[in-house]
């Protein structure tokens, strides 16, 4: 690797590592008004790590739904990372200790940032330093978001409520490309509103996921 | 229970990550499983956004503040902007919804 090219490698994905760490202060806060203390929010940032679980686990809590519920909306949210971890595992052989250092930091960003490199040993650079840059100020800015709004006290005064699905259309939107993703989308947020009634909190989000089953494994 | 709920997904996210590593990669490589693994995010959110927007605590759907915040998101969205000032509009412009109302 050229010292150009490492220069290059070292200043995007720190940051790309630096706006994603950002918004963990969003995750803080939402955390802590959906009724989670300070602990119980950074140990999810600190020990998942994967933020679109995140959200989606404290959502489900926070709205009355059960403990099963989140925990499997939040564990098929992260299915995705195992899936990147596969392409990942011929460009970075990790072995040993560091492939369970390194599995921690497999995420949409440093997945994005290590394909996006010429050479592998630029895609193992990209990926080390993007996983750890966001894993460090996500940590931090979770903290500090979850600490400010303990302090704040009602959070419908602020419209915090309405912060969650905010957040979940930030995430959302970029993956919207081609018809299939627009139909997905579309079909899941009708079946989710519309066995909202007749199902316990948190089961509406799983059986929208049969829609992604539905249109992914047709022919 | 919100430790349980906290501690096992944590350990299950781990181990979806160190499962893929160590996976040979002919076991996952298809095209369905590529489109699952990419819509699958796709209904799971869509689904989150219309439940904590217009499903009210008993299921049923309520028109309240938070609408008004999820279509200032999706504005903010459509016109590229960051991350937290998509989140920011979003509450904002609920609190200010309902400090009128």
């Amino acid at each position: 690797m050229s010292p150009a090219l490492r220069r290059r490698v070292l200043r995007d994905s720190l940051t790309v590592g630096a706006t994603t760490g950002a918004y963990g202060v969003s995750f803080g806060a939402l955390s802590a008004v959906s009724g989670l203390s300070v602990a119980q929010t950074c140990a999810l940032s600190l020990l998942l790590f994967s933020g679109g679980s995140q959200f989606a686990l404290v959502g489900i809590l926070g709205s009355g739904g059960s403990p099963a519920a989140a925990v499997t909306t939040s564990t098929l949210l992260a299915a995705r990372n195992g899936l990147y971890a596969v392409r990942l595992a011929p460009l970075l052989r990790l072995t040993g200790w560091r492939r369970l250092l390194g599995a921690h930091i497999v995420l949409d960003e440093s997945t994005a940032m290590a394909l996006a490199q010429p050479r592998p040993d630029a895609a193992r650079f990209a990926f080390r330093v993007t996983g750890v840059a966001v894993f460090l100020l996500w940590n931090l800015m979770t903290l500090l978001g979850a600490l400010g709004a303990d302090a704040l006290g009602d959070p419908r005064q602020y419209g915090l409520d309405a912060a969650g699905p905010a957040a979940f259309i930030g995430l959302v939107a970029p993956r919207l490309r081609g018809r299939d993703p627009w139909l997905v989308a579309g079909a899941a947020a009708v079946l989710a509103a519309g066995v909202a009634p007749f199902v316990p909190a948190g089961v509406p989000v799983l059986v929208a996921a049969g829609v992604a089953l539905a249109v992914g494994l047709r022919r | 229970m919100t430790w349980v709920a906290v501690l096992v997904s944590a350990a299950a996210g781990y181990l979806l990550r160190l499962a893929g590593l160590c996976l040979p990669a002919r076991w996952v490589s298809g095209e369905r499983s590529r489109r699952v693994a990419e819509l699958l995010p796709v209904a799971l959110l869509a689904a989150l956004v219309v439940i904590q927007t217009v499903v009210g605590g008993d299921g049923r759907l309520v028109v309240d503040a938070r609408l008004a915040g999820v279509a200032a998101a999706v504005l903010a969205v459509a016109a590229r902007a960051p991350f937290l000032l998509v989140v920011f509009l979003a509450a904002s412009t609920t609190a200010l919804v309902r400090a009128l109302s």
